[in-house]
């Protein structure tokens, strides 16, 4: 019990406990949900509804969240990481047979007054499992092929469901959250090198498949990676997002054009403008200042963890706060380079920003969870 | 199970060696998307803002007013009316099946306009308006108001459509316009971009499409901005454009519609200018159509009619018939011959009915002859050999150029559509047109226009004009634009011999009122309105037969140009019946008709007419008083 480790009296008590939560980070994270908030009333055309408000009230619900789950020691969570994880890959089983179809993939159980995304849990639920998994595994055998290839298991089991919804963003989350976990937790080089070169080959096989029988990814899929590629090639379907969103950011130069004054967002040249194309939105009405300025309070955060895990002693909570990091940093780096046209479109949205519930009562948890290691780290 | 505080440190230090090593790829990886953003946003800024604005703003051009056409009284010939249509938006109409039905009972619709209105929304984007009914009466404008809660998305718009007031009065003159055709776009270099609007209209003959470019006007824009699907969002920029120029014809409404009107049942052309100023007062081709039927596209149940019919209504006989002027030639032949010197105006030469020339004999049309004739008694009595003797001493060269000097073989610059500049002949030109050389039996024709010689209705008045005033009178048809008067076109003196010119009126008065004169049942009798003239009967074809025994296409040409009044000349006429016999019986009664109408702006008294033509003019104008041009003005076609 690697928690007796350290002596437990020093670990806060009581309400006493908020006082020593990592304060920083919470005005961080506040920061950049206000920033939301600017911006889904701006893209709702000056109002509070039908964006603005909900998300507010969330994201109040997700602090008392985040606070709650700071305040139970850290140990408890580790305890509960195995149930957790399998709590949440059965909900996306349970999607898979019971999901509501939305934007045509199974991806949300309806639990009448919410819509979970089970998905969205599991990029926690995950890091949590495996951050468990490392803490208990003793030291000599992390890069052995048996306790290499157990926690891959664990990655590849969600990540397989959540591919089928089809929800290709969220399993390419999944999968570099998880491996990156393992890099955190030491496991050898030479695995990643093997993989990163088993993984090109994959990629070159996928691509191979495309028109086969046995393709392995949808043509929508194919498309929008070939839009990726070649955005010209179809200005007016797949491609017209990626030109219309870097018009968007470009039209906003230094200073941007103005508080709800984008002409590309209001005018609805951008699509999904509330959601994965809101940091579009952002850049094209406070510009590259703007757009900076948000990006540095992402770099802030991930700093913050980054400092807080290296700080802390148990390796449960450095690893999950790191884990926690990565997949925050996930995020925003694979949403913004979706609108900036360095990847494809892929679905993942904005963190804290974009409209939405669950990822952002999800992330809010995480952080209660990066928060409960901060307070009951051992001093 | 306790684990070593040394191997908790040394994981530990592995733990934040890889966190920090993943820590600096996550920064580093941000120094890329600052790097993108800084691309995008400074350095592409200027070429992203200039995409930003081709994309919402859109220019839209307003067309501009058509100007007007009134005629030289002010009466409007073309003008612009509201044109009203029932438009349905179809996110506002909400239930379209059930608004387009109670619409329907309201306002009478076709099945053919229901089955429209249902289908063609689906096609189009939820906020642009659908046209449902076109061209509808105020009636249907005012029902559907009244009862606007209960129709939602259905809104009266208002347009504009010409229309001609004056109908087929004055259709040979003032044309039509219609829309825009791909032939009209190939036909211009550099095509205002006004001309693509949908359904645009442009003049399409005569002044209509001759005075296109003044009629036309400068379109305006207006900048709009629009959302990703098109719709308007706000109006950014308006630019006002001009409006066309209007017109002021020469015309006389009121005599056109005389002329038109007396012209009534024949295949005719009238021609009236003032003699100063060479204002057209009158440019009459019978029969006419209503212009009024082609706006917006003519059916062809009516348009088949006038394409059949062997009077050819289409066709303006004014300017682009070319006709053998027949005697009515005769005086360019003896100016000719007098202004030469070959023969003086009282010198005689002997007819006795026919002239050999060449081994051929050529016929007076008086087989006994005229005896010894000089020019006054060749011209009252239309004498023929007198002509060829004269055109044979002068030469065909002489004759052409003369005539040309008086304005025929000329193309007159109108803002008429098809302008036919008629033909005088010379050798020269039959060298190249027909490859064979000239024969003395050209220049016989020719003298009395006859063979080659060609001249149109306006050219002969035109002629009939600078006989009587001496001077290049030029005709005229635009006299103000925008209300600027347009400049006349030519009143210099034509440099003859004024002895001779004198001469040839006097012919001409006694040809109407001489007794034995060709045109004296047509003379006018009142003081100081006294008419000269020339008739003419030009041949169809060249065995003289009783023209009554023939079919219509081969009677002969009925001719007559004059003037009055012969002490002071104000009005010059030419008229021309197609088939209609002698132009002493058909076409002079008519020009003297017209030209007393003209002289008394409006009927004439009948103390004008000689005693005995009193009784049959009184009915036939009061037949005429009242007779209004065809003009079928569409409205309420749905309220029948």
């Amino acid at each position: 019990m690697s928690y007796l480790e350290y002596t437990v009296k020093s670990v806060p008590t009581g309400l006493r406990k908020i006082l020593y939560l990592n304060w920083p980070l919470i005005l961080l994270l506040t920061a950049v949900a206000g920033t939301g908030f600017l911006m889904l009333y701006s893209v709702a055309g000056g109002a509070y509804s039908p964006w603005a408000e909900p998300q507010m009230k969330r994201f109040v619900l997700g602090l008392g969240l985040m606070i709650a789950v700071a305040m139970v020691p850290i140990w408890i969570w580790r305890n509960l990481a195995g149930v957790a994880f399998g709590l949440s890959v059965m909900l996306l089983i349970g999607v898979e047979l019971f999901g509501t179809v939305g934007m045509g993939a199974q991806r949300w159980i309806d639990l009448g007054f919410m819509r979970l995304q089970p998905s969205e849990l599991t990029k926690i639920t995950l890091v949590m499992f495996l951050a468990a998994y490392y803490d208990w595994l003793p030291a000599k055998k992390i890069s052995r092929p048996f306790w290499v290839l157990l926690p891959v298991l664990f990655i590849l089991i969600p990540t397989a469901l959540v591919l089928k919804q089809p929800d290709l963003g969220t399993a390419i989350l999944l999968l570099a959250a998880g491996g990156g976990l393992m890099f955190l937790a030491g496991v050898h080089w030479a695995y990643f090198a093997s993989v990163i070169a088993a993984g090109v080959a994959l990629v070159a096989t996928v691509f191979k498949s495309r028109g086969t029988e046995w393709q392995m990814i949808e043509d929508y899929q194919f498309r929008r990676i070939d839009t990726f590629l070649d955005p010209a090639s179809d200005p007016l379907n797949t491609g017209y997002h990626i030109a219309q969103s870097k018009i968007a950011l470009g039209s906003g130069g230094w200073t941007g054009r103005g508080f709800m004054q984008g002409t590309q967002s209001r005018l609805n040249f951008l699509p999904e403008k509330h959601t994965d194309f809101i940091f579009t939105t952002l850049a094209e009405e406070f510009g590259f200042i703007g757009a900076i300025s948000l990006l540095v309070l992402y770099g802030l955060i991930i700093v913050f963890c980054v400092v807080s895990a290296i700080m802390n002693k148990d390796r449960f909570a450095s690893l999950l706060t790191l884990g926690i990091a990565l997949n925050f940093f996930l995020f925003f780096a694979v949403n913004m380079s979706m609108v900036m046209g360095l990847a494809p479109v892929v679905g993942v949205p904005l963190p804290l920003v974009s409209y939405g519930g669950s990822a952002m009562l999800v992330l809010m948890l995480a952080f209660g969870l990066v928060q409960s290691a901060h307070v009951h780290r051992p001093r | 199970m306790r684990r070593s505080r040394a191997e908790t440190d040394a994981s530990h230090i592995k733990l934040s060696r890889r966190a920090a090593l993943l820590g600096g790829a996550q920064l580093l990886f941000m120094g890329g998307l600052a790097a993108r953003m800084q691309y995008l946003q400074v350095d592409q800024a200027d070429q992203f803002r200039l995409l930003a604005e081709e994309n919402r703003i859109n220019i839209r051009l307003i067309p501009p007013v058509r100007g007007e056409i009134f005629d030289r009284n002010g009466i409007k010939l073309a003008q612009n009316s509201p044109s009203y249509r029932i438009v349905m938006v179809r996110e506002d109409a909400g239930n379209v099946e059930e608004v387009i039905m109670r619409l329907a009972n309201l306002i009478d619709l076709t099945p053919e306009q229901i089955e429209n209105a249902l289908a063609e929304p689906k096609r189009s984007e939820r906020f642009l308006p659908v046209t449902i009914a076109e061209d509808v009466s105020w009636d249907v404008v005012s029902a559907v108001s009244v009862n606007a809660p209960a129709l939602p998305g259905i809104l009266p718009e208002v347009g504009s459509t010409r229309v001609y007031p004056r109908g087929s009065d004055f259709a040979h003159v003032v044309g039509r316009v219609g829309s825009v055709s791909t032939k009209d776009l190939e036909a211009l270099e550099d095509p205002d971009a006004v001309l693509r609007i949908p359904r645009f209209q442009i003049g399409k003959i005569n002044v209509e499409a001759r005075q296109e470019a003044l009629l036309r006007g400068v379109a305006g824009t207006k900048q709009v901005e629009v959302n990703a699907t098109g719709r308007v969002m706000r109006e950014l920029e308006r630019r006002e454009g001009t409006a066309g120029a209007d017109i002021q014809l020469t015309v006389d409404a009121k005599l056109q519609n005389y002329v038109q009107a007396r012209l009534s049942g024949e295949s005719a052309a009238v021609v009236i200018i003032d003699c100063e100023k060479g204002d057209i007062l009158a440019n009459s081709s019978a029969p006419s159509y209503d212009p009024n039927l082609f706006i917006g596209g003519i059916l062809s149940r009516d348009y088949d009619p006038l394409l059949n019919d062997k009077y050819r209504p289409l066709v303006n006989k004014t300017v682009q018939g070319a006709y053998p002027p027949g005697s009515t030639f005769k005086m360019m032949t003896a100016m000719a011959a007098i202004e030469a010197g070959i023969i003086g105006p009282n010198e005689t030469v002997y007819c006795p009915g026919h002239l050999e020339v060449g081994g051929r004999r050529f016929h007076c049309w008086k087989r006994a002859g005229h005896g010894w004739v000089d020019l006054e008694n060749s011209l009252k009595q239309s004498c023929d050999v007198y002509y060829y003797d004269l055109a044979l001493k002068v030469g065909i060269e002489k004759i052409s150029a003369m005539s040309n000097r008086f304005g025929l073989g000329v193309r007159h610059d109108l803002a008429l559509s098809s302008v036919n500049s008629g033909l005088t002949p010379t050798k020269e030109w039959k060298r190249e047109n027909r490859g064979q050389g000239w024969v003395i039996g050209d220049t016989v024709n020719a003298s009395i226009g006859q063979g080659f010689m060609l001249a149109t209705p306006m050219q002969l008045a035109v002629m009939t004009a600078r006989l009587a005033t001496g001077r290049d009178v030029t005709p005229r048809l635009v006299k103000t634009v925008n209300g600027i008067e347009q400049p006349i076109l030519g009143n210099a003196p034509l440099d003859m011999n004024e002895n001779n010119l004198r001469k040839m009126r006097q012919s001409m008065y006694a040809v109407v009122n001489d007794r034995r004169g060709t045109a004296y049942r047509s003379r006018i009798i009142a003081d100081g309105m006294r008419m000269a003239g020339k008739t003419g009967t030009s041949q169809v074809r060249s065995v003289v037969v009783n023209n009554a025994d023939v079919p219509w296409e081969q009677r002969d040409h009925a001719l007559f140009v004059g003037y009055a009044p012969y002490d002071n000349p104000r009005y010059a006429c030419a008229v021309l019946v197609e088939h209609g016999g002698g132009g002493s019986a058909a076409a002079a009664p008519i020009a003297r008709d017209a030209l007393l109408q003209a002289l008394y702006n409006g009927e004439p008294p009948l103390d004008a007419y000689p005693t005995a033509d009193r009784d049959r003019i009184e009915t036939q104008q009061s037949k005429l008083r009242d007779v209004q041009p065809e003009a079928r003005v569409k409205k309420g076609k749905d309220q029948a």
